[in-house]
């Protein structure tokens, strides 16, 4: 069985007939090509297929595609500007913070309504958003770095005056 | 666009002309710094394909039916009821596919669907295709499997029974099936200098199996044409190893079979070898003539496991008063689960790789592997050689504390030093780790906080040697193991052919940073291809921390030919000795005379015009006489070897056992840091993934008594319980230089050797806190509120201070 929903996806008004059983993780990636988000688990454990719904975080493969519709949903592919990266995934990049990358776009996702929600978080309001996705790679140090930098550049102090990303040379 | 305009626009991208003095005066253009990785875009903004976001059209998707059974005799499989249903096209069974593999060819033990016996709870039975998910999974529902329960073994000292049930056939009469490999190797008369050292700590320690649990579960997609031409994409980080194989065990020619890597989601050694959902995928499309898909479900990455070892540890270490190493001897009984996997290797790395950096004047090991009815183990990040680490550190540090002796200063007296040879005869080149123990002793403020800190409050250290690849390819040949092809095209661009396995750790960048140092060129002038054995010269894969080292040779190979000739011919050009001119920083430069230059571009058209189409390869085999000649010498050989120490610092709540780690301080000699900001990445990287075997991983499994024998306690990332990041320490990456002579450019591997010390260094700085000695991973808080009852821990913990620093006692 199919329901046809409207989705608001990344502005984008979508209307589709989705298996009435699909999870909006399962819609994204299998109806709308939208496979940024990422699934790891499928049960809500690991949080790479996280997106925002109306601005907040939620686990997309465990949140119903019904439960979406009519509702705004963010996602990895909507956070970059024409031609360019937003100033969050810049950083990401320059500060080594994505090393396989298959975490990262959940984890752009809770920084992203983590700095809308505070400009200029510390060390430990990171650590407690994103607490609920799961990176094996990196051991999140250089992901600290990486939201600290761009919330300096977004809230327009100066990147700089951080010093270089990363650790100390001996 | 005239050539005018093209020049112009490219010199615009190119270091702007008063820069170029500075930058002829470098060493290096670009390697040593913090650079973007070539992937990182994709990456930050989700478009890079991983193998579960490609699709194809007319796609069928598989499933995997799995035993319940630990162990037991597959009687009979009646597939008719699936292969009725509507929307099934395949169904497969290990009759389909009898032919036994292993990534080790002398162990070929499983294959890749049961064909008469089950071993695991999880092991593979049938395969089916079908329109979609829900199809296949109905189908497997559908499919009656007739078994002879087996009794079980779960237990490795089982397993060596004589009367134990056996798992495999004994490949000798009078042989113990259960035993995949054993080896005892001695150098020196080891009971001697036990017998004549002053001193002699025993211990046995028990390290609990972990597994790698990449986010990325695995997934693979064959795709079989009408010619019989196969292509298999699949998340491996060994796509030579998987083509050789699946083309071996279907009967196929290896020349018609392709894979392609796309993104790994992370691999950490847990897809170093074929899987079973490979070799059903190629099969299932050979049969349907469709494409097939098969992702695994987060249970099923945990059931094909191929992770850390379990091993049960007894060590003797025999010292001199000064606490000179006089002989060790340590006995090694390894739980290998259902099948071989990487496990004779594992067996001689349990050993050969404890002989640095410390110098033993006299070595025993007897190590030995046995087959049992659980998840089959293989190599995790710092294969075979984490566990004996731990045992080994901990014993160091009880030999100090016996003696007095600052565990620092301990192993800095133990140190092997550098251009030498280890006591099983490995020679050793670079060796930084006398410079890393200064590193984490400074960094850590060491010396006022070391049995200085109040009850509850510690640190601790270890150190740590590993691999930069191992020195013979798995399959015996005389090949090279690495290669690398590159072209340069009229625009600029410069396209890299790489074999090598990105999974993560930025081999892409690293050979496109080499390419772009040794030719000049902006780095966004560099494509890299890599892991595609259709486009690709052939690369061994990502395992053993060979990437950097062997394709990083080669590439810079390749790149170092292609930049002689352009020299060249640019220095016929302008009359002047081709030593003259540098290509850096998006120029040809003549380095005699400030003011010349062109964009490279124009260079590569100059050499182009003279000696035809740009293009090299390179490749990189290794020396041979890098070991001794002994049977095994050769495994654990390596080029070059790494050096890690870590100090960690703990505070343990004595009320409640729970462990917390504060920071861990992590110094480690990479050779040479191609982009440091990598290198930094792939240490903290290593000390969490340590920390979490330390305190909070467990691949453990029911016994019979809480559940079903052999089933997986935990296969879900949240009961498994990965480190988050509330429980991940702060972490300092602190880089150490050595520069090797056989590096690219000195470098080293840094990918693995920096896990090693993390769960010493922890067990360390626990005892340094408490008094307790942590010999069983993990540290639990029951485990560490139990020790804390038994041990009368604050009573040790005083003893262990030194004069004038006992609390409540004055100092003199």
């Amino acid at each position: 069985m199919r329901n046809m929903l409207t989705f608001i996806v990344n502005g984008d008004a979508i209307e589709a007939g989705v298996p009435e059983h699909f999870t909006l993780l399962e819609a994204l990636r299998y109806e709308f090509g939208l496979t940024g988000s990422k699934q790891g688990c499928d049960k809500g454990d690991c949080g790479a297929c996280t997106v925002l719904l109306d601005g907040e975080p939620v686990l997309s493969c465990i949140t119903p595609a019904a439960e979406a519709a009519g509702r705004e949903v963010r996602t990895v592919e909507g956070l970059a500007e024409p031609g360019r990266l937003s100033a969050l995934q810049d950083a990401f990049d320059t500060c080594g913070a994505a090393q396989c990358g298959f975490c990262t776009p959940g984890i752009l996702m809770s920084a992203t309504a983590l700095l809308e929600r505070t400009p200029v978080p510390t060390r430990e309001e990171i650590r407690a958003a994103l607490s609920g996705n799961l990176c094996r790679c990196t051991g999140y140090t250089k992901i600290y770095e990486a939201i600290e930098k761009a919330a300096a550049v977004m809230s327009g102090r100066d990147a700089q005056a951080l010093g270089p990303a990363g650790g100390r040379r001996a | 666009m005239r050539p005018e305009e093209l020049r112009e626009r490219q010199a615009r991208s190119a270091e702007p002309p008063e820069s170029l003095a500075e930058l002829i005066e470098r060493e290096f253009a670009l390697i040593g710094k913090r650079l973007r990785k070539v992937d990182g875009a994709g990456k930050v903004t989700g478009s890079t394909p991983y193998t579960d976001d490609i699709a194809f059209p007319a796609m069928l998707h598989g499933r995997i039916l799995r035993s319940p059974h630990p162990h037991a005799r597959i009687l009979s499989i009646d597939t008719s009821a699936a292969e009725a249903l509507a929307g099934v096209h395949a169904v497969i069974t290990g009759r389909d596919m009898p032919e036994p593999y292993c990534i080790i060819p002398w162990t070929r033990d499983e294959t890749p669907l049961c064909v008469d016996r089950v071993r695991f709870i999880g092991d593979g039975v049938a395969a089916v295709a079908a329109l979609d998910e829900e199809t296949a999974i109905r189908a497997l529902d559908a499919i009656r499997v007739e078994y002879e329960l087996l009794e079980p073994v779960l237990e490795p000292e089982a397993a060596l029974r004589p009367d134990a049930p056996q798992i495999h056939d004994a490949g000798k009469p009078g042989r113990n099936g259960n035993i995949t490999k054993h080896v005892r190797l001695e150098f020196g008369d080891v009971d001697a200098a036990l017998a004549s050292s002053d001193v002699v700590i025993e211990g046995d320690y028990f390290f609990e199996g972990s597994t790698h649990a990449p986010i990325e579960p695995h997934c693979a997609i064959g795709w079989c044409d009408a010619l019989g031409r196969l292509t298999v994409w699949s998340s491996t980080q060994v796509p030579h190893y998987v083509q050789r194989e699946i083309a071996r065990v279907l009967d196929l020619d290896v020349a018609t079979v392709r894979v392609v890597q796309p993104a790994v989601g992370g691999a950490f050694g847990g897809k170093s070898e074929p899987f079973d959902l490979e070799f059903c995928v190629a099969l299932l499309s050979m049969r349907t003539g469709r494409p097939v898909k098969i992702l695994y479900t987060r249970e099923e990455v945990f059931y094909s496991h191929r992770g850390r070892h379990p091993m049960k540890m007894a060590y003797r270490l025999g010292a001199t008063k000064e606490g000179r190493i006089r002989g060790v001897d340590g006995r090694i009984l390894i739980d290998g689960g259902a099948y071989a996997s990487f496990g004779l290797v594992t067996t001689y790395y349990s050993g050969q790789l404890l002989t640095a950096p410390y110098a033993f004047e006299t070595y025993r090991f007897d190590s030995t592997r046995v087959y049992t009815n659980k998840p089959p183990c293989g190599p995790k990040r710092g294969h075979g050689s984490v566990q004996p680490r731990f045992a080994f550190e901990v014993q160091l540090d009880k030999l100090s504390e016996r003696l007095g002796i600052d565990p620092i200063e301990l192993r800095r007296r133990n140190f092997i030093g550098d251009r030498t040879r280890t006591i099983n005869e490995l020679r050793v080149t670079s060796n930084g780790f006398l410079a890393c123990l200064d590193a984490v002793e400074s960094a850590s403020d060491w010396c006022r906080k070391w049995r200085r800190m109040p009850f509850g409050q510690g640190v601790g250290v270890a150190g740590s040697c590993y691999i930069s690849g191992t020195n013979y390819p798995i399959y015996p040949n005389e090949m090279p193991q690495a290669a690398v092809q590159i072209m340069v095209e009229r625009s600029g661009r410069v396209m890299v052919l790489s074999g090598a396995s990105e999974i993560g750790q930025g081999s892409d960048s690293a050979v496109a940073y080499i390419a772009a140092e040794e030719l000049g060129v902006p780095l966004d002038y560099v494509r890299v291809r890599s892991a595609d054995t259709d486009l690709v010269p052939v690369d061994l894969g990502a395992y053993s921390s060979r990437e950097t080292f062997m394709v990083g040779n080669a590439c810079v190979r390749a790149a170092k030919e292609l930049n002689l000739r352009i020299r060249e011919a640019v220095a016929a050009e302008w009359d002047v000795p081709a030593q003259r001119i540098r290509l850096a920083g998006g120029w040809a430069l003549d380095t005699g005379d400030g003011a010349r230059r062109i964009p490279v571009s124009e260079a590569f058209n100059i050499a182009e015009a003279r000696s035809g189409p740009l293009s090299a390869i390179g490749s990189y085999n290794t020396p041979k006489d890098v070991h001794g000649e002994y049977r095994g010498a050769t495994i654990g050989a390596s080029p070059a070897y790494s050096f890690t120490a870590h100090v960690a610092e703990v505070e343990v709540e004595p009320e409640t056992g729970v462990v917390g780690v504060r920071r861990i301080w992590i110094a480690h000699d990479c050779g040479r840091a191609l982009n440091p900001m990598l290198v930094e990445g792939q240490m903290e990287g290593s000390a969490y993934m340590g920390f979490g075997e330390a305190l909070m991983e467990e691949q453990i499994f029911k016994n019979g008594e809480s559940g079903r024998a052999g089933l997986h306690n935990a296969p879900s990332l949240l009961d498994y319980r990965i480190p988050t990041s509330l429980d991940t320490p702060e972490l300092e990456a602190l880089i150490i230089e050595s520069v090797d002579p056989e590096g690219p450019y000195g470098a080293k591997e840094a990918g693995e050797g920096p896990l090693h010390p993390s769960i010493p260094a922890i067990a360390n700085a626990i005892f340094d806190a408490v008094g307790i000695r942590m010999d069983a991973l993990p540290f639990s808080p029951p485990r560490v509120w139990k020790a804390l009852q038994h041990a009368a821990g604050h009573a040790r913990w005083e003893r262990s201070r030194p004069p004038g620093t006992r609390p409540g006692v004055a100092a003199d």
